[in-house]
């Protein structure tokens, strides 16, 4: 289990694209977003939570095609599929690497881009918390969309028609806690319906992406 | 004699051609009966005027809009767990006719919303999660469509409407968590406090039946529409053979 981490890893940093990308991506969006709302600090401040969650949201999109495609072309998902470690296991070590090339990453830089975005001091922290509990839902429902269209050739955008509505209350709890953060409410009720949101999504959907890769491998 | 009889596509068709005339003609005589009467026979409402009407059409489509999810979803579930594949074709029938009913509650929501809230659109829990739902329906149509195999399209689909049904629900509680709303609470809820005056009580039934039995003849329809498509597919390939 611990080769098959390190060997996701490894391809991913090595063969580029996903890795860099995605968060360039996320630099790109923010960058963009002041470009086109104007450089007003009060408007900024206000859909920043929103944009950094949707920005997380789209460069985790981008990369989720990879998780399970290059495998399935060059046959190593069979081997996988028929290994002694269960294949709900494979699904998640495979969620777990591609939250660890996206989501991890994309936390740490999140601050800095937040600087752009003139987010209130105050919701700092509450930014990264919230992106570190959520991003782990992000990839494994991401996962779940990865597994349902790994057999089709063209499955890049049914694949994001299939996984945004799914990543709706994550990202509703998510950008609630940055903002209640940032305007110091109280956010315990959105951050432990987000930490439920990832917990349960890392507990069950392992299981039904196992299904459909081995409805996909028939 | 069981429900599971019907799994099988020759008793299926023989039962729903016997069945369909009559699904049909009940259709017909509660959608005139019931939007007649609510549109000619029943008083203006004192503060909407005559826009009260548009709840004929709108309350029983965002009804249905619901329950044709809900009957995907049960379908589905009898798909993955008995293979039958009735069940399954039903579930692909059902969710064009499922968008479409999102869609007209949608659209008169938004004919009515306009004079009544002054706006077209306001992002309330309830028109949101319809929004939602509207993309559900699209992801699952979508899926259906990209697929070739028929069966690894029927499985696929099932387990995407069994992990939407759960993000659906969610979602529908993310989005009261969101926002508050301006849309107004239950009007036909079961203990009747702040249910739609008598008036226009009885007609809405009926149309709500209407529609009801609309999804169904569609739903019939549709799914004797797949079963033949398939049967032809089946006679083309064994020509092909022979």
């Amino acid at each position: 289990m611990k080769a098959l981490l390190l060997r996701d890893l490894r391809l991913a940093i090595r063969t580029g694209g996903g890795f860099g990308l995605g968060l360039a991506f996320f630099f790109l969006l923010s960058v963009l977003v002041p470009l086109g709302v104007g450089p007003e600090g009060g408007i900024l401040a206000r859909i920043a939570p929103g944009i950094l969650w949707i920005g997380a949201l789209l460069a985790c999109l981008l990369s989720l095609d990879r998780i399970f495609a290059l495998d399935h072309e060059d046959g190593s998902l069979d081997l996988l599929a028929t290994a002694p470690i269960p294949l709900e296991a494979v699904v998640a070590l495979k969620a777990l690497a591609h939250w660890l090339v996206t989501g991890l990453p994309l936390t740490l830089v999140a601050p800095v881009l937040a600087v752009f975005l003139n987010l209130p001091p105050a919701g700092y922290p509450w930014l990264m918390i919230s992106l570190i509990l959520g991003t782990p839902a992000l990839s494994v429902i991401g996962a779940f969309g990865a597994a349902l269209t790994v057999g089709l050739r063209r499955g890049g955008l049914l694949l994001s028609l299939l996984v945004l509505p799914l990543y709706v209350p994550t990202l509703i709890f998510g950008a609630e806690v940055i903002r209640r953060g940032a305007e110091t409410m109280s956010l315990a009720t959105p951050l432990a319906l987000l930490a439920a949101i990832s917990l349960g999504a890392v507990a069950l959907l392992p299981f039904a992406a196992a299904a459909a890769i081995r409805v996909n491998l028939r | 004699m069981s429900i599971w009889e019907y799994a099988n596509p020759k008793k299926f068709m023989q039962t729903s051609a016997w069945a369909l005339p009559w699904v049909v003609g009940l259709t017909l005589v509660c959608l005139v009966v019931g939007l007649s009467w609510g549109f000619f026979f029943t008083p203006d409402d004192y503060k909407q005027g005559s826009t009260v009407k548009i709840i004929y059409i709108h309350v029983p489509a965002a009804m249905m809009a619901i329950n044709a999810w809900g009957m995907m979803l049960v379908t589905s579930m009898i798909w993955i767990i008995r293979r039958h594949h009735v069940s399954a074709l039903a579930a692909k029938a059902a969710a064009p006719v499922g968008l479409t009913f999102t869609l007209i509650a949608l659209v008169t929501g938004a004919l009515w919303g306009q004079p009544m809230w002054g706006t077209w659109w306001a992002w309330d829990p309830r028109l949101t999660s319809f929004l939602i739902l509207t993309l559900f329906y699209f992801g699952y149509m979508a899926l259906w469509a990209a697929i070739e195999d028929p069966d690894t399209a029927a499985d696929l689909t099932s387990i995407l409407c069994l992990v939407g049904s759960v993000f659906a629900g969610l979602s529908r509680y993310a989005v009261l968590f969101w926002n508050q709303g301006l849309h107004q609470g239950a009007s036909l809820s079961l203990d009747e406090k702040e249910n739609v005056s008598d008036v226009f009580w009885l007609p809405l039934v009926i149309c709500i039946a209407g529609f009801v039995l609309l999804f169904l003849t569609m739903v019939l329809l549709r799914t004797r529409t797949e079963i033949r498509s398939r049967r032809l597919k089946a006679l083309l390939a064994r020509e092909r053979v022979a």
